[in-house]
């Protein structure tokens, strides 16, 4: 083993989405579950109980859908591990060796994990498809808000959505990817934790700091 | 400078006009409540009710062909028994209704050639109004009268029509009948007859309010009102029901019917728990209620079914529920329990995963252990 490099992968703009993405989902999702099903009933009219839950979830949708606007403005900007070839792993031989390697380490065929210094093969190609689903989350939700404004702005824009795609198929599209986010979100946080333990090279504490111990006899 | 005598003046209706409809046994008070109901409802300032009154008086009646095919009447009943000033009276004295299958007194071969020969005299110039939907399935046999199919017959008299109106969601949108499975391939008449100058008025039944004020803004300024991208005038269908709900303070409050006569349906709570559906329909209901004006489903304690929208029946069902069924699924799985049966299943898998992980044993070679 030759001494650790302090290599700075993810920078702070991808740090900054990736949190403003963890809070805006932790909070739509919570405001979104009660605006589908009102939880609790109050017993007061002065209350404003789903006001505030509907004001909260549209806060964060703009706080969402900026966030990923910047975060697809760093693909052009950032460093080989947020651009887009990072996120199409398929595109290259090695990073076919990669996903097959990843994959036959998660069923236990491999005992030893592929080194990856940014994403790993197989988690590049679920943070693609999450990017798609966030896209399509961020259209179907701003196509049903439009909907309270006839002419406005969103409708506008997103209006014809809801002709091709009917206005109850958009809700239910919106309510079944924010299930999706979820079981995407518990595998994330699962595997961030469990390749901290078998890279190690400090994976979780990378997406608050920005730096990784890289062992550059094992990078290949 | 906004001059109420000058408003005043240019919307008052002249005395000749009054004493006219008088003779005609429409007393002026109901004349004037019927033009300034109009007027209101087209959502035009009240300087267009002159005009509207002079429009209707005007020396242009156009004849009017009634067709009804994949329908129940229910739209024709809802503007029969429109009485809101005497609009049926006024609409129909008006008009000249020369086929409507439910109210001709001739029959047969006699009213066959009355429908064609007002097509062939008024080409271009008579209105078209079609209550029901077009079966387009193996070549239109599912609906027939006088032995012609109703696309053939829609193909015509729409086709030729200076406007047709397509009354309630049959017609609008295929409605009931193109429900899944749609056995007789329903459609809209817009969609049968495409190059036909369609407005659906969808709604079961329409609201014959709307049907009025649509045939009155034909009569006053020559074209049909504007339309959304559903092909639904503006006037009555450019607001949500939900936004102009009599409940909604309930629902922002976050106060909910739970189940039908419970304590906050009682009190008249929001309706959304019960499967509202006015949050996903654009309709004057809230605002124009049926029956003059008497009432509309959500007033009366029952949610909104969402009848006026394109895909009623399918994507407003089931009526109960927020959400349409998930494709694919049983009948008692909502898209939050799949959602959430997800959820659990992915925090099972890794949660084993995470365990099997931690007892293999690893590869430690490059680890220096503390002493």
């Amino acid at each position: 083993m030759s001494t650790l490099e302090i290599r700075y992968v993810w920078e702070w703009p991808v740090r900054l989405t990736h949190w403003f993405n963890v809070i805006s989902i932790i909070v739509l999702s919570v405001t979104g579950y009660y605006i589908g099903d009102p939880f609790v009933s109050v017993p007061s009219t002065s209350s404003y109980v789903m006001g505030w839950m509907r004001y909260l979830h549209f806060i964060f949708a703009y706080v969402f859908a900026l966030s990923w606007i910047a975060r697809l403005i760093w693909m052009f900007f950032g460093n080989r591990h947020a651009r887009f070839l990072a996120f199409a792993p398929w595109a290259s031989r090695d990073g076919w060796k990669n996903i097959i390697g990843t994959f036959c380490f998660y069923t236990f065929l491999r005992r030893k994990v592929p080194y990856a210094v940014g994403h790993n093969p197989l988690a590049a190609m679920a943070y693609s498809c999450v990017f798609i689903l966030f896209l399509i989350q961020i259209v179907s939700g701003f196509a049903l808000y439009g909907q309270f404004a006839p002419g406005g702005l969103w409708d506008g824009i997103f209006g014809s959505l809801l002709v091709t795609f009917g206005n109850q198929g958009l809700r239910l599209t919106h309510h079944l990817i924010m299930w999706l986010l979820i079981g995407f979100a518990i595998h994330h946080v699962y595997s961030a934790w469990l390749m901290d333990i078998k890279e190690k090279n400090g994976t979780l504490s990378s997406i608050f700091g920005g730096y990784k111990f890289i062992d550059p006899d094992e990078e290949n | 400078m906004h001059d109420p005598e000058k408003t005043l003046l240019e919307g008052s209706v002249s005395e000749e006009i009054l004493q006219k409809w008088e003779a005609r046994g429409v007393n002026r008070r109901d004349f004037l409540k019927f033009c300034s109901v109009m007027t209101a409802s087209l959502a035009l300032p009240a300087t267009f009710m002159g005009q509207i009154a002079e429009a209707m008086e005007a020396d242009n009646r156009p004849p009017v062909i009634w067709m009804e095919f994949q329908g129940c009447t229910g739209d024709t009943e809802a503007f029969l028994r429109a009485n809101q000033p005497t609009a049926a009276e006024i609409i129909l004295d008006y008009l000249s209704i020369d086929y409507h299958e439910t109210i001709m007194a001739a029959a047969g071969h006699q009213d066959e050639a009355a429908k064609n020969a007002t097509v062939e005299k008024y080409k271009g110039k008579y209105i078209a109004i079609v209550e029901g939907s077009i079966p387009m399935a193996d070549g239109g046999v599912y609906c027939t009268v006088a032995g012609n199919s109703a696309l053939n017959i829609a193909r015509e008299v729409c086709g030729n029509a200076a406007a047709t109106i397509a009354v309630g969601t049959c017609a609008s949108y295929g409605g009931l009948p193109a429900a899944a499975p749609n056995p007789t391939g329903a459609v809209s008449v817009s969609e049968a007859v495409p190059g036909a100058t369609v407005l659906n008025l969808p709604g079961c039944p329409l609201n014959a309010e709307n049907l009025t004020a649509a045939i009155v803004h034909f009569l006053t300024f020559g074209k049909l009102p504007a339309t959304d991208s559903f092909g639904r005038p503006k006037f009555a269908y450019g607001k949500r029901i939900h936004d102009n709900c009599e409940r909604r303070a309930h629902f922002d409050a976050g106060q909910y019917a739970e189940g039908f006569g419970d304590a906050g349906h009682r009190q008249g709570w929001c309706l959304y728990k019960l499967g509202c559906k006015g949050p996903e329909t654009f309709h004057n209901c809230p605002t124009i209620r049926y029956n003059e004006g008497s009432s509309w489903p959500v007033q009366a304690g029952h949610g909104c079914i969402g009848c006026s929208e394109p895909q009623f029946w399918d994507s407003m069902t089931p009526f109960y529920r927020r959400l349409p069924q998930v494709p694919g699924f049983g009948v008692e799985a909502t898209a939050d329990k799949i959602g959430l049966g997800l959820a659990a299943a992915t925090a099972v898998a890794f949660g084993a995963h995470g365990v099997a992980s931690a007892l293999r044993k690893d590869d430690d070679s490059t680890v220096k252990r503390e002493d």
